[in-house]
């Protein structure tokens, strides 16, 4: 029983780490907690479903559209909605403009399809497999599967490329990249970019797990798995990544052993808990501040 | 009063008249922890749902006069802006707008959860003894109260807090526990406007407290420049206006609006009136007698 | 009568030691300066000094009462003000507002008084306007008083802070590279300005400072810090005079 809300909290774990890194990606390189991101998470769910019922598109197909868009959106809106803000006003303004945006975004999807639940057609026929006493679905498999190689390809990228290398200077010193010669605002483009096309994921796949999707999902969702990134230690990717994973976990083993009424507040709980005890996460660096 | 008043202006305007007043009460207590003292707070709409529920269960359960049940509401906010206030305020801003966020969360969860409040179905039948002169004298008291603190040892005090810290620290204040005021007063005030707000609509439900109340209040506060009594009473009646002048586009109301802070924050990121606050207006006043004198 | 004590003073943070057994022995009515090549450990002293900082060994003693451990806020209440090296003003109060913030140490009205409006409240904000408009006269920012602290020229700012930090009536007053960025007319009147705080307010004056005519033209004693030791202390000409001085920081012909 126990194995079994174990696997259930890392396939709900992954969803949440995906998006969680787009939430600390950003934060650590503009120090902007983008409340927007739920919803791009929501439209990657929404494209996707656009895609494999109306286009009729394989279902990997249909989640490489759905990220391909979202990266498009994620830099449309920094472009639009952030950048104008970068370095003239407060960080508040930033912040009421990202709620903005969010708020626009889930008016504009709840206008094209209705306030109500879309289901996710059956694209994935369940297997189940048996592991010793534990069932696992094949769509679990999948989610974790898939979850794992985009972050491996995440960490990857940031570690080893060129660009991954830009992306990370520019999160310790914005001004210092950009005097160093980094273009910084295509990294910051690039960044949104990225972090969009994992939320869409992450987005796919709740889609295909739950089975549910409705236009204002992004905003419990994307709630939890700022939640998560905090836990982990915000500006953090390994952070994120062990956050998502960790609170999924929690959030599932909560469910079962304690209180599944208190499901939502579990995240937020644990969100207060780690600001009291630990504000800089669990791989997060402590910074002391210069006089 | 009120039967009075509806003899001269209709129903509809009385309510919207009484709803800024609510507002205007909220948008102040969010003005004092936020606006004026600098620490972010996106959690106001708890303190609100505390002061609602508290004020409604003394009233209908425990049959607790008006003035008490609110004053009962408010102070329950305001002891729990206190409890958590202590361990929070030493966080930096953005990590205290973090936990802000996640004790709303909580709260709403809990009221869902909670028995004599109804859970989620909500409270009804609570007495709707909140008018519009209960309201806007209370407003009136609240401002009043609101700008001798500002202008004040203690008010200074606050918006050093919010511009330096550290200097703040310098000149002998002890910022942890004026951050901790702040929050608590906030809190009360929030509780207090979440007290008229029940015993006004005579309906609550822990769906009315969500994470988009807080953020319509925080607009208030930032809309019209944040610190400033005025500032916040101009962003308070433009965005409780907004809605119901927005019903013309009906469906898409929260498309304009979303659309509208992001303009607003792009053209006005320090809002509409900077931070204007009563003696400037006062010395912009003052030149122009000089001028007429001269002429 | 030593006003402030320094007692083998180390601070360190994490592996680095940015102080190592400092003594030092500031007089009453002194103009004391401290200086010392970038990195010496000067603001780190003042931090300290000013509760910023725990000292991680060592004794700081003010009118013989230790200050470890003691947070910011009640140092100040003391009677030790301070200011910055980067100005730390509050850019969107006016300026008198600022002035007057600096006396919160010294007065008590708490905020239910404030908000009442009670007798004692109006006594004190009354008192605190004198007080701020004395010290603005004495600056020479009287008639910007309404004026956004942001809105001043840097050398007025710089004067802002110093009213500011005389604002608690301290006994010791802590500069923080006062003359940074000031043309050498500045410097000239801040001298003025300094000798003519300590014989008004009869306090004590400790500085930090990079401009040497300024420091051996002001000071009564100086001390020298190196790599967070120090290296020398006297009387200007003897510290001129110092070969290590020479060495380290000033150069030959200084």
């Amino acid at each position: 029983m126990f194995w079994a809300q174990l696997i259930n909290g890392l396939t709900l774990g992954s969803t949440y780490a995906l998006i969680a890194l787009g939430y600390t990606m950003v934060y650590g390189i503009i120090q902007l907690i983008n409340f927007a991101h739920g919803e791009i998470y929501m439209f990657g769910a929404f494209v996707g479903l656009y895609l494999v019922t109306a286009a009729g598109v394989n279902i990997f197909i249909a989640l490489l559209g759905a990220m391909l868009f979202c990266m498009l959106l994620g830099i449309v809106v920094e472009k639009v909605a952030y950048r104008p803000l970068r370095g003239k006003s407060s960080r508040l303004s930033a912040l009421i403009s990202a709620i903005g945006v969010s708020i626009f975004l889930s008016t504009l999807m709840a206008l094209l399809r209705g306030t109500n639940t879309t289901r996710y057609p059956e694209i994935i026929t369940r297997h189940t497999y048996h592991l010793g006493s534990v069932d696992v679905s094949s769509l679990q498999i999948i989610i974790l599967v898939v979850s794992a190689l985009l972050m491996l390809g995440l960490q990857l990228m940031i570690q080893k490329t060129r660009i991954g290398k830009a992306m990370r200077a520019c999160s310790e010193d914005l001004d210092a990249s950009y005097l160093m010669g980094i273009n910084v605002n295509r990294i910051i483009s690039f960044t949104f970019a990225i972090g969009s096309a994992l939320a869409a994921a992450g987005g796919v796949m709740v889609g295909l797990y739950y089975n549910a999707v409705w236009p204002y999902m992004g905003t419990m969702a994307g709630l939890k798995a700022f939640a998560a990134a905090v836990l982990g230690g915000i500006g953090s990717v390994p952070g994120a990544m062990v956050g998502g994973l960790s609170l999924g976990v929690m959030e599932i083993l909560g469910v079962a052993y304690l209180s599944s009424s208190y499901k939502d507040a579990i995240a937020f709980a644990v969100l207060i808990l780690v600001l009291i005890v630990r504000p800089q996460g669990i791989m997060g660096k402590k910074i002391s501040k210069k006089v | 009063m009120d039967a009075f008043l509806t003899q001269y202006i209709d129903a509809y305007y009385l309510r919207i008249l009484v709803l800024i007043g609510i507002n205007l009460i909220l948008a102040l207590g969010l003005n004092l922890t936020t606006g004026v003292t600098g620490q972010l707070s996106m959690g106001h709409a708890g303190f609100m749902s505390i002061g609602a529920y508290t004020a409604a269960i003394m009233s209908v359960h425990l049959g607790v006069p008006f003035w008490i049940a609110l004053l009962g509401g408010a102070s329950m906010a305001a002891l729990f802006g206190f409890i958590i206030g202590i361990p929070t305020l030493r966080l930096e801003g953005d990590y205290l707008a973090m936990v802000t966020i996640g004790f709303a969360e909580i709260i709403r969860v809990f009221f869902l959860n909670f028995e004599p409040g109804g859970k989620a179905v909500g409270f009804s039948g609570i007495p709707a003894s909140t008018t519009f002169s209960t309201v806007w004298i209370l407003v009136i008291v609240v401002i009043f109260l609101n700008a001798r603190l500002l202008n004040s040892r203690t008010g200074r005090a606050l918006y050093a807090i919010r511009e330096d810290e550290i200097a703040a620290e310098s000149a002998g204040i002890n910022t942890t526990r004026l951050k901790v005021l702040a929050f608590t007063l906030g809190a009360f005030l929030g509780g207090l406007g979440g007290g008229l707000y029940a015993h006004y609509m005579s309906y609550i439900n822990p769906q009315d407290f969500g994470f988009m109340k807080s953020i319509e209040i925080l607009n208030m506060v930032v809309l019209g420049g944040m610190g400033s009594i005025p500032g916040t009473a101009i962003g308070t009646v433009i965005l409780t206006l907004a809605p119901e002048l927005l019903r013309v586009v009906a469906d898409y109301r929260l498309l304009f609006y979303g659309a509208l802070l992001v303009i607003l924050m792009i053209f006005r990121p320090n809002g509409l009136l900077g931070d204007v606050r009563v003696y400037d207006i006062k010395k912009r006043l003052g030149r122009k007698e000089v001028k007429s004198c001269q002429s | 009568m030593s006003i402030l004590t320094m007692k083998k003073i180390t601070q360190e943070f994490g592996g680095l030691r940015a102080l190592h057994d400092v003594d030092l022995q500031v007089g009453e009515k002194q103009i004391f300066g401290i200086i010392g090549p970038n990195g010496a450990g000067k603001t780190t002293l003042f931090n300290l000094v000013t509760g910023m900082y725990v000292p991680t060994a060592g004794e700081l003693l003010f009118k013989g009462q230790r200050l470890n451990q003691m947070p910011p806020y009640n140092i100040a209440r003391l009677g030790i003000g301070r200011t910055f090296q980067n100005i730390r003003l509050f850019d969107k109060l006016s300026v008198i507002d600022n002035v007057k913030v600096g006396s919160y140490a010294v007065t008590r009205t708490g905020f239910i008084q404030n908000m009442l409006g009670l007798p004692r409240s109006r006594r004190e904000e009354h008192w605190m306007a004198e007080n701020a408009h004395e010290l603005l006269q004495m600056m020479g920012l009287e008639d910007k008083k309404d004026e956004y602290a942001a809105s001043l020229a840097y050398g007025e700012q710089r004067r802002l802070e110093i009213a500011r930090a005389l604002a608690l009536k301290p006994a010791l007053l802590l500069l923080d590279e006062p003359a940074a960025g000031m043309t050498p007319a500045e410097k000239e009147e801040l001298m003025v300005l300094i000798r003519k705080i300590r014989e008004e307010m009869s306090l004590t004056i400790l500085l930090v400072e990079h401009d040497m005519n300024l420091v051996m033209n002001i000071c009564d004693k100086i001390a020298v810090l190196n790599y967070g030791r120090k290296i020398a202390e006297g009387s200007p000409d003897e510290v001129k005079n110092n070969q290590q001085v020479i060495q380290s920081y000033l150069g030959v012909g200084a």
